[in-house]
């Protein structure tokens, strides 16, 4: 099982109030985190990456177990503490406007 | 009695307001979708109750909001903009090429016979239509790409396809405007289009009577003569007689600006320029009704004076009188941006604008008194009206 963090706007779009909890089969990864999350909520797609590339949207930040995921590969293996669902993957709207 | 709803969209999140006939007392509903961008929110024309909103943020991207019940609950559709083939370049504010990006979407408007039939505005300037209720959405690729698109420029907004106009004696036939690029017209249904910006004169540009490159803030027609449009462009009001083949001036005596340009030949030139402003719009019984409010030049963005007025011609342009009964008259330093103004079609005729200062003020006169219905909402994006049964 895998716990997944939003920010507060991205629970209201989806409808969700605190953690959400996937089942993943296979290597768990960003991608396949991502991928899991958008199939079961479709309104965020676009919302954490761009339809079309893929690409992180540049304020929106992945981080699990203290650590900044943003700009480790999509593919890249997530922490064991990810995966064993003893930590979240946080997905984080970045701090700005002041 | 009749009713009327107005719906805001403000920086912060949308809001409903809803009135008898009288729009003495109003309900407001809200905020919707508290945080959010709402750039602009419209009903269909055959079914009041579809409601269709966009929903941005600088951080998540891009929504579409649908609701079927006049806006008590919504359920968000599809947002995925994807510009048809590979979309080339625009000029970007310096003059040199720049890709094509999707970044949000300005307009929303709802076919005339088809409640799941909507067109929609985007920056980076293109048109989208939508014939599934909003579920998926394809780009009338036909005007990006015409030929002028590799020369189009943004405004200080950005590079907005921000007006709509359909027209409801020719199905085939709709108007686009786009900052700052101007104003073009399909007549097959969006296949192909043509720029309609002849009689234009933009002295703010390198060549002041360019077939593309002027700021066109917001175009207006009245339904029952759709062949003439009212433009506010940058400065100055203008009035088309033949679907937007020409333009004339019809800024008369609005407001004005003197400016000082520096000319080719490293002299300056004044110029005496009336009527900037961003919105515009038609009373809903009276085609040669129009209103705008004057903003004091591109580099204040505030009334006049501090005076909030609206400005009325009953003769389509060029003779103008000023309303300001019930509306701010010092200290007053808001704008009104391009898709803030409406009119409802009750008998007399309603006008609404909202603000940057968060008001939203009504007349149920067709100008003569305002009052406003709300006055501390966040900075008015949008506002439209629908009048319902």
């Amino acid at each position: 099982m895998i716990r997944v963090v939003l920010p507060a706007h991205l629970r209201t779009l989806a409808r969700v109030e605190g953690e959400v909890t996937l089942e993943i089969q296979g290597p768990i990864t960003q991608r396949s985190v991502l991928d899991a999350l958008e199939a079961r909520y479709p309104m965020l797609q676009g919302t954490l990456r761009d339809h079309v590339t893929q690409k992180r949207r540049p304020f929106v930040r992945f981080f699990a177990c203290e650590e900044d995921l943003s700009h480790t590969p999509p593919d890249a293996a997530l922490p064991d503490a990810v995966a064993s669902g003893a930590e979240p993957f946080l997905v984080v709207g970045a701090i700005a406007g002041g | 009695m009749s009713k009327v709803r107005v719906l805001v969209g403000t920086r912060k999140g949308a809001f409903v307001l809803a009135s008898d006939g009288k729009r003495e007392q109003w309900e407001v509903s809200g905020p919707h979708f508290a945080g959010w961008e709402l750039y602009h929110l419209k009903g269909s024309p055959v079914d009041p109750n579809r409601l269709y909103a966009s929903q941005s943020s600088g951080w998540f991207g891009q929504q579409i909001q649908r609701s079927n019940d006049g806006g008590k609950t919504w359920e968000p559709v599809g947002n995925k903009f994807v510009y048809d083939g590979v979309p080339g370049t625009h000029q970007w504010y310096d003059g040199t090429p720049h890709p094509w990006e999707f970044k949000r979407v300005w307009h929303l408007e709802p076919s005339l016979t088809d409640p799941d039939t909507v067109y929609a505005g985007v920056e980076d300037a293109a048109l989208f239509r939508s014939t599934d209720g909003g579920q998926t959405w394809q780009e009338l690729a036909g005007l990006r790409e015409h030929g002028t698109g590799p020369h189009w420029q943004p405004g200080a907004g950005g590079l907005c396809l921000h007006t709509i106009i359909l027209d409801s004696s020719d199905p085939q036939r709709m108007f686009i405007a786009i900052s700052a690029a101007g104003a073009f017209r399909t007549d097959d249904g969006g296949q192909t289009w043509k720029p309609i910006n002849r009689g234009l004169r933009s002295v703010y540009i390198p060549d002041p009577t360019a077939e593309v490159g002027h700021c066109v803030h917001h175009v207006a027609m009245h339904p029952s003569r759709p062949k003439v449009l009212f433009m506010q462009k940058h400065w100055e009001v203008m009035r088309s007689d033949d679907a937007g083949d020409s333009w004339r001036d019809v800024s008369g005596n609005l407001p004005g600006d003197q400016v000082i340009h520096p000319g080719k030949d490293g002299t300056t030139r004044k110029f005496d320029l009336k009527g900037f402003g961003f919105v515009i719009d038609v009373h809903a019984h009276e085609p040669e009704t129009i209103y705008v409010v004057p903003i004091k030049s591109d580099s204040q963005h505030f009334p006049p004076e501090g005076k909030l007025r609206v400005y009325r011609s009953r003769t389509g342009g060029n003779e103008w009188e000023p309303l300001s009964n019930g509306l701010p008259q010092s200290n007053c330093y808001v704008n009104v941006l391009r898709d803030a103004m409406a009119v409802d079609s009750l008998d007399r005729c309603g006008v609404y604008f909202g603000t940057t200062g968060g008001q939203v003020y009504a007349s149920p006169d067709a100008g003569d008194t305002w009052a406003p219905i709300v006055r501390d909402l966040p900075p008015v994006l949008s506002v439209e009206a629908q009048t319902l049964p």
